[in-house]
This record gives C-alpha cells, structure tokens and sequence, in this order.
C-alpha cells in the first residue's frame, strides 16, 4: 500500500484514541481532507524541482510506534548540550520521556503539546495560535492531521527565559521503518525572550522519516534565538516545517546546522506582521556521500522599515547534493525594507552538484534589497599561503572552511553550542582544528 | 519648479507611443484557424520542396499534443490560436530593381520609423532585409556581400536556393518539439532571415532586419537562422516597432544562432513594439525562442534593449558545447504602465574553460512587472567553467513590481560562479549629489538611469546605439533628458 493511502487508513484509528467533541478534531479532519486531495510533493512542483521524496516514500512507515522507554540518560547524553542546565523536552520514537525531560511552569511553559492540546488552562493560547500561520500543502495538513504530541512552548508577557530549551527528538529503530510528526507551538509575549536548540536524532540505521512543524509567535519586542541541529544518520530523512510570525519590533533569528541525513528539507517560512522586525537566518551544511540538503526560504515583508539578512553557507563533498531556494518577498505598503540575502557555496568533488536560486519579489520601490550566490572552490593561493607556513594541506584545506563557514558561527549567541558546532565541524572535516575546542 | 521622481513618472505614463500608426497596403491573408491544411497551405504557398513540408506537419502534430506553459510570472488572456490569421504578406510583390519602386505608402512607413533605406544606405553602410508582415520587401547591399560569399536572404529563398544548409541546421537548436511557441512557429512560420557567413569570412557590415507587424489580426512569426562557419564573424540586428492596434497580437518567434569554430556572432535586439495604451489595453504578446549553440573557441553575444510589447517572455540562451566558448547576455528591459515582461537568459556550459557572463538592467514604472528568469547550468565536464551575473532593477513607484528568478545548477567542482542582484529606486543622495553640482533634478535622473543602463548600452553596435537611444527616449529616457 502506498504511504499515502496507508497514513489516510490510519487517521480514523488515529482519531479514534482522542476525544472526537474538542475543537481540534475539527482542524484535524479538515486537514486530512486536504492531504487527500494535495498528496505529497512531486518534482513537478517549482518548489520541489531539485528535492525527490521519492526514494523517502517507498519504505513502509509504521504510523504508530510501539511504546518503548528503555533509553537511559547515558546513552543519549551525548547528543544533548549537556554541560549547561537546559530545560529539557525529550521524545523517543514521537512519545514523551519524562524521566529524560526537564519541564516547568513556573512563570514560562515549557511542556507538551499533548498536554496543550486537552487541557482548558491552554486553549486561549491553542486558540489564539495553533495551526494559524500554516499555509495548506500535503506535508503540513498531513502533520495538522496527525499533530498530537511535540514540544509546546509559552513564554509569558516580560518574561525570559533563564536557560536554554532543548527540544530533542530520538528515533530507537525499534520499528522496521518509522514515520513521525513532531507538532511544536512555540509562543514569545511581548518582551520576553527564549533561546531554543532543536535535534532529530535516529539511533539506529531503520529508516526513520520525520515531517516536523513548528510554528514560532514573537510577540512585541521578543527575542528568539532558534538553533536546529541536523546530524542524523545515512538513513533518516527530515522534512522540517517552520512558521515563524513576527510582530513589531522582535527580533528572531533561525541557526540550522545541516551535518548530515539521507535527505534534509528545510521550509522556513518567516512573515513579519509589525514595523521594525529583525529577521535572520543562517546556516553551514557540510555533506558528503550521497546526503541531501535543501533549504527553502522566505521571507514575507509586509510592513515598512524591517530587515532580514539570510546567509546560508555550503561544502558538498562526494555525490551529495545541495540545494538554496530562497524567496524575498516585499509588498508595495513595505517600504524602507532592507533584505540581504546571501548563499556561498563549494564544491569538493565532481560529483557533487549545487541548485540555487536566490529570488526576488519586490513590489515597493524605496526598499534596499540585494542578493548574492557564489559556487567556487578553495583559493589556490591560500592554500599555498598556509602551506608554506608548515601547515598541511588537509587542515589548511579545513582551515579554510572554517573560515568559509564562521560568520554564520560567529552570531550563535549559546557559546557551548557554538563550541559544541565547532568541533561538529572540525570532526566533518577530519583535523583538530587546535582552537576554541 | 524642479523636476521631481513624480514628474517623470507622470510623464511616463501619459506618454503615448509614439510610433502607433497602421499603414493600409492590400495584405494576402489567409482565413483564421490552424489545421493541418493550413500548415499545407502556407508551404505551398511559400513554394517549400516536399520535406520542408513534412517538417512543418511534424512540428504541427507535436505542437497539437503540447499544453501551453503558465511557469511564467506573466498574467494575460490567452491567445485563442483558431481565431489567428497565420499568413499575411503585402499584395504587390514585385522584383525591385530600385528602391523607388517601393510602394510609396510602405516607404513612407519606413520614413516614419527613421529607418530610410537611402540614409541607411548611404550613411550607415547597413544592409536591410526588411521584413514587413513576414515577407521580404526589400534587400540591400546584396551584392557586396555575395562577393564575400556570404548569403544574407528571407528564409524562404534560403528553403529554395540553399536547402542543404537549411536542412541541416534549422531545428538544430531549437527543435521544433521544443517548446509549446517553438513548435507552433516550427509549423506555421511565415518568413524570417536566413545568414550564412563561410569560413574564415569577417562580415564587412552589420546585417540588420526590421521586422513590422502590419495587418491586424496576423500572428507574427519570425524564423531567423544564423550560421557563422568557422572564424567567421558577423553581427546582426534586429529592431522592431508595430502600429498601434486594439487586439492582441501575437509574437512567437525563433532564433537560432550556429557559431562553430572560432566563430563569433554578435547579436542585438531593440523591440519596441506596441506595448499596450494607459489602460493596459491591447499591445503585442511576445513569445520568443532564442537560442545559439557555440563550438570551440566560439563566442555568441546577445544584446537586447526590451521596451515594448504588452507581455514578454523572452530567454536568449546560449550552448556553450565547445570547449573554451563564450556566451554573453546584455540586457535592458524597461516596462511602464501595464507591460509584463518576464526575460533572462540561459547558459548552458558543456565545454571545457567555457565562460559566461550576463549583465541584465530592469527598470519598471508605472504598473508593471518586470522579472529576471535566468539558468546557468555548469555540467559535470564542464572543467573551469566561468559565469558571472548581475541583475539589477530599478522601480519607480510603489505600483510595480522587480522579480528576480536565478536558477543555478552546478555539478562541477572547478566551476566558479557568481551572481548578485539588487533592487533599488534613485536614491535621494543621488539626486541630492548631482544638485549639489549645478545638474537640476531632471538631468540627474536623466544622468543615473543613463548610467544604471550603460553597462548595456554600450555594448551596442554603433549603427544601433542612434535607434537604441531613441526607443529608451519614448520609454523612459527621452522623457526626463
């Protein structure tokens, strides 16, 4: 049975394990409606020129796990930032793990969307802002329609948050093949702050296919920093989602770190609702063998004297493939925008191929709006520069790649994580880089 | 009182074109609708040997299967293909021996444009093969060329006098099952040129065509094939304006550029045609296939001055297959009022050491939509491929819109691209520069939209530049300089 028709047979069982009369079967049965009809994305889709999911959608996903909550916190501390005291919210195969998370109410909510979602002390919030900002296409009704679980995060008005939010999600392979949906809310009031760092993680080589949504809410004068670490393994495929609505005066910024994984496709999605907004977006993929990363962006700019910088950093090794769609979008009532957006690239192997483009859609004239793609290789002369110094070809290969990737490094404001992507880096590039480690 | 932004635009969208006039000559038009007796219908009449013939069917079948593309960022009424005359020729035909013997209406048409076939004559040294409702009127300067070998003709007598040529290479790059417009001209062109420049020959003039849409209601369409042999260096222009008319007319022409070794061919477009009035009514559909292929060592360059025209969808591209071969792309396209123009260019680079570069001006006004759609594809054999590209836009006012659409494909390692694009309006500290020094707001932003389209400009043959400028003038440049 094809994916497709199997995830639409499961919804009714799926729906069934809930309470039918609340709000959100309402929302969820709409959106498997529209998955029905959308399906999932083909290569004839703009969208979807460079990125097939074809070889992604021919394993039989099991829709759901079975419960199995044997991970112990040392066999996945590593894969947390564990030298700082984080909150965090850990999910095994989609399923909570409360004995690995960290949660709290106390003047912030850092809890589950489970509990969001069923609970009457959240549903002005749930109402206010689940599943408002989603544009309908197949991959984001499919997830509407099974959203169940998922980090759910409430940053009360004037509040900040005063340690980092680690949301981390682990695949055990205790399925042949896994499908999973994480669904996360994540709502900043007006003058408050958070800082969040996102992981997939599969721990074993069972295909493992996760379509994740999250949507993002900075209110007034809110600050988001969101880290998204992709290291998986060869044999999971991610599809992440993110909806990111600002109002005025925010600033939010979006760090994706793209190490690895079968396929990775990033929809980020940022719309500026209010004067003023700072948007940033950054990212470093290294990838080699037959891996696959594709980063599709947009900015919205709806409202006069905002910013966004994007800048997306590349080394593609071997046969992978990396691919930039990028779109700024300037409305006519947009003035005074200023819209940088940059994507640097290079390529270590023949074999390895580069899709970009960088667009622009600019209907307000008083705007500053500028783009920039690159794809070339090593400077032959910089090589010679630090060989000739003593240092050999390898790391000063990797120093300059160091070099290539640091300004997105450099606005990681998490100096572990920063440390932490640092010797990620050092280890993708096999030397010691001998500094800042 | 100063000239401001506002004045200009005011300026800019009451302008009415100019070159808006229909001139009334006995036109031979064929009954509206397309089947396959049409297509018959026109290659008889054209006197086309069999295979022509059998060709054209072939390109009518694939095109019946095809589904007209929407990819575009462009919005418009489709055209209804039955309801379109697909042959239209001027009634007298005769042999001139001189230029007197021109039907003096159609003359004075000419006189109207700026284009004398005396003045050309005399100052310009340009021959003309002008093309007025798909068939040849007039040719000059034939002779010197047929000295040198070369064969400057309408694509018709090129079908009859020099078929082994012609088989050979139309269809070569284009293939008629190309493209939805590749395939409808495949079956149903009219006229067009035809180039042969032999080996080793350095065209001692600029080959020019002026194509006109003339009778209402005709489809233009255009087929042009350009061959430079080995060494052979040619440059040709086009240039085109059309009589105002109400409808929609339709464009949907084919280039095709052949440079095989160490070839060079320049060519340079200025298209004016009617770009619709205030209201967005009217103005002709431009539907355009251009393409050139390069052996070794090969360079083609195509430089384009876009002004006119109701809806543009046009992408010069160039096959780079030879090693060490250059493309180039130079581009200004200006839209005001209603105009859509979505145009770029594609760079395909198969050889070794191929180079590229694309330097793309956009300038919109009034209502319009102005895009950039451009593919540079370096391919996996490709060693030491170069492409280097800059979109920039312009906007004045905050009613239309600057689109910039790169596709960058690349599978080699050694490849060094670059593109940048900005998007911005006449800066105030521009202006405020240039009033500092005595230059009154109406030269300054006279001086920066010069300036912001030089780079282009500039790479216009002289012959052309005078036509160039004065079609910038009616657009955009006339009215503040």
């Amino acid at each position: 049975m094809e994916l497709k028709d199997k995830l639409i047979s499961s919804f009714l069982a799926f729906e069934e394990a809930f309470d039918v009369d609340s709000d959100i079967h309402e929302v969820r049965s709409n959106a498997i409606k529209e998955f029905e009809s959308l399906g999932f994305p083909s290569k004839k889709e703009e969208d979807w020129k460079y990125t097939s999911l074809n070889t992604v959608l021919k394993h039989d996903y099991s829709v759901f796990p079975k419960k199995e909550d044997a991970l112990e916190y040392r066999d996945i501390k590593k894969y947390l930032i564990h030298d700082i005291d984080t909150y965090k919210l850990v999910f095994i195969d989609g399923i909570y793990s409360s004995h690995l998370s960290e949660t709290t109410h106390d003047k912030i909510d850092v809890c589950l969307m489970s509990s969001a979602l069923s609970k009457s002390k959240y549903k002005p919030i749930i109402d206010a802002y689940f599943n408002k900002i989603v544009p309908k296409n197949g991959l984001n009704s499919l997830n509407t329609a099974f959203s169940k679980e998922g980090a759910f995060i409430h940053i009360h008005k004037n509040k900040l948050a005063d340690k980092p939010i680690q949301i981390v999600n682990f695949s055990t392979g205790n399925e042949s093949a896994l499908m999973v949906q994480p669904r996360n809310l994540i709502v900043v009031d007006e003058n408050s702050q958070a800082q969040i760092i996102e992981r997939h993680q599969s721990l074993t080589d069972h295909p493992v296919f996760t379509n994740s949504v999250t949507e993002i809410f900075a209110g007034k004068r809110a600050i988001v920093d969101y880290y998204k670490i992709q290291n998986d393994r060869a044999s999971a495929s991610l599809i992440d989602n993110t909806f990111v609505e600002q109002q005025e005066e925010s600033v939010c910024s979006m760090h994706t770190f793209s190490f690895g994984g079968k396929l990775t496709r990033n929809n980020l999605n940022f719309y500026q609702r209010g004067e003023r907004c700072d948007s940033t977006m950054k990212g470093i993929t290294i990838i080699e063998d037959k891996q696959h990363v594709d980063h599709n962006t947009l900015v919205h700019h709806i409202f006069p004297n905002c910013e966004s910088h994007q800048d997306y950093k590349g080394i593609f090794d071997e046969n992978s493939t990396g691919v930039f769609n990028g779109k700024v979008l300037v409305e006519k009532e947009a003035q005074k925008i200023n819209a940088f957006q940059s994507n640097n690239n290079i390529l270590l192997d023949d074999k390895a191929t580069i899709n970009s483009k960088p667009q622009l859609e600019i209907f307000a004239d008083d705007v500053k709006c500028s783009h920039g793609c690159t794809i070339g290789q090593l400077d032959e002369e910089s090589l010679f520069y630090l060989r000739a110094r003593g240092i050999p070809l390898k790391e000063a290969r990797a120093l300059l790649m160091y070099a290539f990737a640091n300004n997105v490094l450099e606005s990681v404001r998490i100096p572990e994580l920063k440390k932490r992507i640092t010797s990620q880096i050092a280890l993708k590039l096999g030397v010691s880089l001998g500094f800042d480690l | 009182m100063a000239y401001t932004e506002d004045d200009l635009k005011k300026e800019l969208e009451t302008k009415e074109y100019e070159y808006g006039f229909y001139t009334d000559i006995e036109s031979d038009t064929f009954p509206v609708g397309l089947n396959e007796d049409i297509v018959r219908a026109i290659s008889k009449k054209k006197e086309e040997p069999e295979w022509m013939t059998e060709w054209r069917l072939e390109a009518y079948r694939a095109w019946e299967k095809m589904i007209e593309p929407e990819w575009a960022n462009v919005h418009y009424t489709k055209p209804d293909f039955q309801n379109i005359s697909y042959y239209s020729a001027p009634n007298k035909k005769p042999k001139y021996e001189s230029l007197d013997e021109v039907d003096p209406e159609l003359r004075a048409t000419f006189e109207k444009l700026g284009i004398s076939l005396d003045e050309q004559k005399a100052l310009a040294g340009v021959a003309v093969d002008i093309v007025m409702d798909s068939v040849s009127v007039a040719t000059t300067f034939k002779k010197t060329l047929a000295e040198k070998g070369i064969i400057f003709c309408s694509i018709s007598e090129a079908i009859k006098e020099h078929p082994e040529l012609v088989k050979k290479y139309i269809g070569s790059v284009v293939p008629k099952k190309d493209n939805f417009y590749a395939a409808l001209n495949s079956a149903v062109f009219s006229d067009g040129s035809f180039c042969y420049i032999p080996k080793g020959v350095r065209c001692p003039m600029e080959l020019s065509t002026y194509f006109r849409i003339n009778q209402a209601g005709t489809g233009q369409f255009e087929r042009t094939l350009v061959i430079a042999d080995e060494g052979s260096y040619v440059s040709y222009l086009e240039g085109c304006t059309a009589p105002s008319r109400d409808e929609n007319q339709l464009h949907a022409a084919v280039v095709e550029l052949i440079a095989l070794d160490d070839a060079e061919i320049k060519y340079s477009t200025v298209q004016n045609w009617f770009p619709g009035n205030k209201e967005g009514k009217g103005g002709v559909y431009n539907f355009v296939t251009k393409r050139g292929i390069c052996e070794k060592n090969a360079k083609i360059s195509w430089t384009q001055v876009e002004t006119g025209s109701a809806v543009t969808w046009k992408y010069p591209s160039c096959i780079l297959k030879g090693d060490n071969s250059i493309g180039e792309f130079y581009s200004i396209a200006v839209t005001n009022n209603f105009q859509q123009a979505d145009t770029g260019t594609k760079m395909i680079h198969l050889g070794k050491n191929t180079k590229s570069t694309i330097i793309s001006k956009g300038i919109s006004a009034g209502k319009s939509q102005n895009s950039y759609r451009g593919l540079v594809q370096i391919n996996s054999r490709a060693e030491n491929a170069r492409n280097f590209s800059q979109c920039d836009s312009l906007l004045m006012g905050n009613k239309c819109g600057a689109h910039t659409f790169p596709y960058i494909e690349v599978k080699n390692k050694s490849a060094q691209v670059e593109h940048e694009a900005t998007t911005s309006k006449i800066g105030e500290d521009q202006i405020f520069y240039c009033n500092q020094r005595g230059i009154d707001t109406e030269k300054a932003i006279a001086l920066i939209v010069n300036g912001f389209s030089k780079d282009v400009l500039n790479k216009l043959p002289m012959e052309f530049a005078v036509e160039a400028q004065k079609l910038l003038e009616i657009s955009l440049e006339g009215s503040v300089g």
